[in-house]
């Protein structure tokens, strides 16, 4: 770089920079900062292979993972780690799945990649036990703490209806792409867990959604910051007893995998493999009439996979 | 026979063992597999009798291999073993560097035998009483615990937190930040109290505490009496030129008349480094056994007698009561837990209180801080011995870290498929502080992190769902409580089982569902 463009993009940085924080909160630099990128689909769904395999059939009708991912990015991956449980239970996402994404990440070039959730159960057991830390860590991905309210920082969510702020991990907020990959579960109160609902695991305090209309909250969170990349794990699917499962009993195995930039879409589709209809999730409609996404899927154009 | 390398080997056995007991209760990272603690700390005197008592196990004869040391060769433990003894020894030395004295400079003292046959007469009493709140705040080694996890592991994971701050800027995240939750201000007064005590009297007195105070160095003094080796000065070549005197952390050797007792002697070894003249040997003293034993009969039976009864006034005035806990502070229907919740393992509230003396080595060690010290939970029989707080966190459903540890067998060893349906305490829903009922909003929170699904969600009305306790599976881990977002007061509480029972498996019930062969969009 010339001297001159340095001083030149120094000083236009600073002046966004400034600008920024003089209107909002340090969050709001990043909020919404979504690579938009021209994709031939809308949504992904792969079915009958094993989770590593139905990434990479997804990922190439879409273009690759450099769609998403350019060279020198920070990456930042978000399963669902919540539970101190083995990865037959599917409580959590699937580590094959988690390692072979980071893989990818690195093979166009990501500069890091970093792996948290804030987990229910004791953080460093479920980092472990799910399989996932290691799979991380073997793919050369960062492992990084969700667990102390010192690694959150407070935004503002200008979309949320009950949501008005959250306190979002810092890697959200400085990651340059953030890929949600959750599993799919059924789930006490809101009847599933997919993209939206997995990103609880990105704020602080979950009792404030739980006070204010868990539904709401679920969809205003889901207008703060778009994922720039979905991927849904529906290879084992935790059918009951759900979000923690009790035995493995609760899992039935029906090898699915959806990709999507469009959380609701993504849900849709998942609500529809685990049999039900995506209106009888409430968040999910919320959202759909908040503009987050479409959850009507005759409306999108999608890639049907069978390995 | 020149001894003075024993003081060497003291030494070093005391730094290593004081370094290993010490890393327990600073590893707050879960490094150390729980297999090695017990093979460390079996040797503290009081745990493992405490432990033989209950348990009767082999594991815990750690006080019988100190009984036989002590029957050999004094008070071994006190310098070799005892992690406050090594604590005092440290703080000493230093006062030494900073005094910038080339000895210490201690000399003989009397013995306060009354005072210390007091405090063991009262600790005795504790310990048959079952009033464990004597033991705990006796027991040299739980004081020291007690130190360790409140002053050396604070520091050290603040220290830890003040690094994770900075490495965090640059998005390094090997370390991780530990959040403490800060105990009552009654025991942080307990323990200031007892770190002065024990700076106060190893800066200026050595080891007067252990001969004073300590119940376990008055017990092992008894026994040290009638050891089979004693230390003691060569009237014939000794100089009555001090040194030895200066040097004697327990004030124990009178040059004047050329005399070691024996029974405050704590095995330090550096008289023996000093002397010149070799006058200090340890010597064959079996057969004065016999005459000593009587004289001490004569002395000291009614003085024991005595404080035993005032000890019994004491206790009989102190009432054990079980203060009700505020589980919440201000909502719609406040609720309280009237019965404590032990550690599973704990078999029942009363034997834990009776056999636990508060080290705090399992609140160090545990991994999701639902061990707290505690208040007046258990009453004041329990003051500071361990509680599960489940507004700090909740029980781990695949962890028994607290009862792989624990040194006296107050949480009994328990295997993971036991803990599981192990019912320390039930569940109870308080529908009228519930979010669902007072915000006709999902919630879920409580049932979600149930582990046996005890707390479930079942159908109410506007096509909501409300949770519902099946008693029989729930064990009692604190999830549904700790996750309940209501406030100020929770919607669903644990009350204590006062004996633990067993709960019923969970339901494993396998569901037929079939995969369609297309997609269904």
């Amino acid at each position: 770089m010339k001297r001159r463009d340095f001083i030149r993009k120094s000083v236009s940085a600073g002046i966004f920079t400034g600008t920024a924080l003089s209107f909002g909160g340090y969050g709001k630099i990043f909020a919404n900062t979504v690579n938009d990128p021209e994709l031939p689909y809308d949504l992904v769904a792969v079915r009958d292979g094993e989770p590593d395999l139905m990434l990479d059939k997804a990922l190439e009708v879409l273009g690759g993972i450099q769609k998403f991912v350019k060279k020198g990015q920070t990456v930042v991956i978000k399963p669902n780690i919540g539970w101190d449980v083995e990865p037959e239970k599917a409580a959590n996402t699937n580590p094959l799945l988690i390692k072979r994404i980071i893989t990818h990440c690195f093979t166009a070039g990501a500069k890091e990649v970093y792996v948290f959730d804030n987990t229910c159960d004791n953080w460093t057991a479920c980092y472990k036990n799910s399989g996932i830390e290691k799979a991380a860590k073997d793919a050369g991905a960062k492992v990084a703490p969700g667990h102390s309210e010192s690694y959150y920082q407070k935004v503002n969510v200008p979309g949320g209806k009950n949501l008005k702020d959250a306190k979002v991990h810092e890697l959200i907020l400085s990651s340059d792409v953030f890929i949600n990959v959750p599993v799919l579960k059924s789930h006490g109160s809101a009847k599933l867990t997919i993209t939206m609902k997995n990103l609880m695991g990105v704020v602080w305090d979950r009792r404030f959604w739980h006070r204010n209309n868990l539904n709401q909250c679920i969809a205003d969170f889901a207008t703060y910051r778009k994922p720039d990349l979905n991927i849904v794990d529906a290879y084992n699917v935790m059918t009951k007893n759900g979000p923690r499962g009790v035995s493995k009993a609760d899992v039935v195995t029906m090898k699915y995998l959806i990709v999507s930039t469009d959380m609701v879409a993504a849900d849709a589709a998942a609500a529809k493999i685990f049999g039900m209809e995506p209106d009888q999730v409430n968040y999910i409609q919320l959202a759909n009439d908040m503009g987050v996404g479409q959850m009507d899927l005759s409306k999108l154009n999608i890639s049907r996979i069978k390995v | 026979m020149n001894l003075a390398g024993l003081k060497k080997l003291r030494v070093g056995f005391s730094i290593l063992y004081f370094i290993l007991i010490t890393c327990f209760f600073l590893d707050f990272t879960g490094l150390i597999p729980s297999s090695y603690y017990k093979t460390i700390v079996f040797l503290q005197f009081f745990p493992s009798l405490l432990q033989f008592k209950s348990l009767l196990t082999i594991s815990s004869i750690g006080f019988i291999i100190v009984i036989i040391i002590t029957f050999f060769y004094g008070r071994v433990y006190c310098s070799f073993i005892c992690p406050l003894g090594v604590l005092q020894d440290i703080i000493s030395f230093i006062t030494k560097k900073i005094r910038r004295l080339k000895q210490y400079r201690y000399t003989y003292l009397k013995s306060y035998r009354f005072i210390r046959y007091s405090f063991l007469a009262v600790f005795v009493f504790g310990l048959f009483s079952g009033f464990a709140l004597i033991l705990s705040v006796l027991d040299p080694y739980s004081i020291y615990g007690r130190i360790a996890s409140g002053v050396f592991r604070k520091t050290i994971v603040e220290t830890n937190n003040l690094l994770v701050s900075g490495l965090q800027k640059i998005n390094v995240y090997s370390l991780y930040h530990v959040d403490l939750k800060p105990e009552h201000w009654t025991i942080l007064a307990v323990l200031l109290f007892f770190i002065v005590t024990i700076i106060l009297f190893s800066v200026f007195r050595g080891r007067l505490y252990c001969n004073t105070v300590c119940p376990v160095g008055a017990f092992l003094g008894l026994i040290s009496k009638f050891s089979v080796f004693k230390i003691e000065l060569d009237k014939n070549s000794c100089t009555s030129c001090n040194l030895c005197s200066r040097v004697c952390k327990a004030g124990c050797i009178d040059t004047k008349n050329q005399q070691i007792d024996f029974e405050r002697c704590i095995a330090c070894y550096n008289c023996m480094t000093v002397c010149s003249e070799n006058s200090i040997q340890y010597k064959l003293r079996w057969n004065k056994k016999l005459a000593i034993r009587t004289e001490i009969n004569k002395n000291d039976n009614s003085r024991r007698q005595f404080f035993a009864i005032t000890a019994l006034i004491f206790a009989a005035s102190i009432r054990k009561s079980r203060a009700q806990q505020v589980v919440t502070d201000t909502a719609t229907k406040p609720t309280g837990r009237d019965i404590p919740v032990s550690p599973p393992g704990s078999v029942s509230i009363d034997t834990f209180n009776a056999s636990c003396t508060a080290c705090h080595l399992c609140i160090s060690a545990c991994p999701t801080h639902v061990l707290q010290p505690s208040y007046t939970d258990y009453g004041l029989i329990g003051f500071m011995q361990p509680v599960m707080d489940y507004h700090t966190g909740f029980c781990n459903f695949e962890c028994t870290k607290c009862s792989e540890i624990c040194p006296t067998g107050a949480i009994k060893s328990i295997k993971i498929e036991t803990k599981k349906i192990t019912q320390i305490g039930i569940a109870h829903f308080v529908r009228q502080n519930c979010i669902v009922r007072t915000e006709k909003t999902d919630c879920g929170a409580c049932a979600e992190h149930c582990p046996t699904k005890a707390v479930r969600m079942v159908p109410w009305k506007q096509g909501l769902v409300i949770p519902e306790v099946t008693p029989d599976i729930c064990i009692g881990c604190g999830a549904c409580e700790f996750a309940c977002p209501t406030t100020p007061y929770k919607a669903i509480y644990v009350e204590g089982n006062d004996e633990h029972k067993m709960a019923n498996e969970p339901d494993k019930e396998k569901q037929e569902i079939k995969v369609e062969d297309d997609f269904p969009f």
